[in-house]
């Protein structure tokens, strides 16, 4: 069976910095409990956006649009690798370089 | 449908300990990962991997498995024998991403597992969830991201019908593709995810944009990079030439005496947005070729003219003697 719109083109919200999104709505998305999203947040892997930071609890934090691509990268790792959350820190900051390394490479 | 060896998958032999086949996985896994590894291929990989370990770490999937003998090649055509399933009891939940797994292994292992979900959705009178989020990747050209676009996309959603059976069900959708999108950042579709469970809502799907290799462009965040090829007099004189915007072509002023490899920078060329981002075009500096007797002789003034410039000047003071 296939539908098609032939409608007007849907119209999405670009998650950007601009947009944020609360912790639920990461968990929503990643597919995970709020506990893991806090360790991940713990080991500095994602952060929530600054004015939250200090002191608020978990459930006031927001994060920017685009810290879900960091998120969601991460949670495939931990549950695909078996990593823990400060491994996946650590991943994380590796491919970052090497992808800095590759730009530079090619730049 | 083909069969799957699902050992040789992993890289293990037939009688290999559950220790054997967990480090296996892990060893591939690392290097498969499509969050890490560049191969070509490694997507495809990894989903075979994750397929292959489901089955051979459950030891109940795995003896399952084994009773279809060892007589089977990978890609051979394969049915099940009757009776199939009738001896085996699993009590293992599915995993999350079932759906990416082959017609093989769904008609070996998702028996049960559609089966309970029939019967989660019969007895589910009362019950409300909402619906999963899903996921799609949208390749888009450079372009697009500079004039905003529409995209028509199929996407492939598992759905259980009526009967309880898994059936895939494939869906258009035209999606508008904003100005000034970016490689890495998602678009969120509310309401076009999975339906929920009686009343909860349908879950979202978010669109992960990636920009398609583009001939002449290289992307860095907001930042775009081309080459700008320049003839040996343009860079020494200065010159103006048109370079390549992905919005058009533009007069470009090249200063005088500039080097290979200088980045001129056009503030706000880049990709679109709020704060633009700026296009770099970067010097490269091409040398006609001496094959005539003209050219050579153009090259041999050109030497003479230069008899004191040393380009390796700079190289004598390391090097010893």
């Amino acid at each position: 069976m296939s539908t098609f719109d032939t409608t007007t083109p849907l119209r999405g919200i670009v998650l950007e910095e601009q947009v944020d999104i609360s912790i639920d709505d990461l968990c929503a998305v990643c597919r995970v409990e709020r506990t893991q999203i806090v360790h991940l947040v713990e080991e500095g892997v994602i952060e929530p956006l600054p004015a939250m930071r200090s002191a608020a609890p978990c459930a006031q934090w927001r994060f920017s649009g685009e810290t879900l691509s960091r998120a969601r990268r991460a949670v495939r790792l931990q549950r695909d690798l078996e990593l823990n959350a400060a491994a996946t820190a650590l991943v994380l900051d590796l491919l970052d370089q090497i992808d800095a390394l590759r730009r530079g490479a090619q730049v | 449908m083909d069969y799957k060896d699902y050992y040789k998958v992993m890289g293990v032999e037939r009688n290999a300990t559950q220790d054997d086949i967990k480090r296996a996985y892990r060893k591939l896994a690392r290097k498969y990962h499509p969050d890490v590894s560049k191969e070509a291929g490694a997507e495809v990989k990894f989903k075979e991997l994750g397929e292959a370990y489901e089955v051979l770490k459950d030891p109940e999937k795995r003896a399952a498995y084994d009773q279809l003998g060892s007589n089977w090649r990978a890609g051979q055509d394969f049915q099940p024998p009757p009776g199939w399933g009738a001896g085996f009891e699993q009590r293992g939940g599915m995993p999350d991403n079932e759906a990416d797994f082959s017609d093989f292994f769904e008609t070996l292992f998702a028996r049960s597992g559609s089966a309970r979900r029939a019967a989660a959705g019969a007895s589910g009178a009362g019950v409300h969830l909402r619906g999963q989020d899903h996921h799609a990747q949208v390749l888009i050209d450079l372009e697009d991201a500079y004039r905003g676009a529409t995209r028509t996309l199929t996407l492939r959603m598992p759905e259980i019908d009526a009967q309880g059976h898994m059936v895939t069900r494939e869906r258009t959708l035209q999606v508008q593709i904003p100005k000034g999108v970016r490689a890495g950042q998602h678009i969120r579709l509310v309401g076009q995810g999975a339906p929920g469970l009686g009343e909860g809502g349908s879950g979202d799907l978010y669109l992960e944009i990636a920009f398609n290799p583009h001939g002449i462009y290289r992307v860095e965040g907001r930042d775009v990079f081309v080459d700008l090829p320049l003839a040996p007099w343009e860079a020494a004189l200065g010159a103006e030439v048109q370079a390549p915007t992905p919005d058009g072509l533009v007069e470009l002023k090249i200063p005088p005496t500039t080097a290979p490899g200088r980045r001129l920078r056009l503030k706000g060329r880049g990709i679109p947005g709020a704060t633009p981002g700026d296009l770099y075009v970067v010097t490269q500096i091409v040398l006609p070729p001496a094959d005539t007797d003209a050219a050579r002789a153009a090259y041999q003034r050109l030497h003479s003219e230069f008899s004191k410039f040393n380009p390796r000047a700079h190289l004598k003071q390391g090097a010893k003697a």
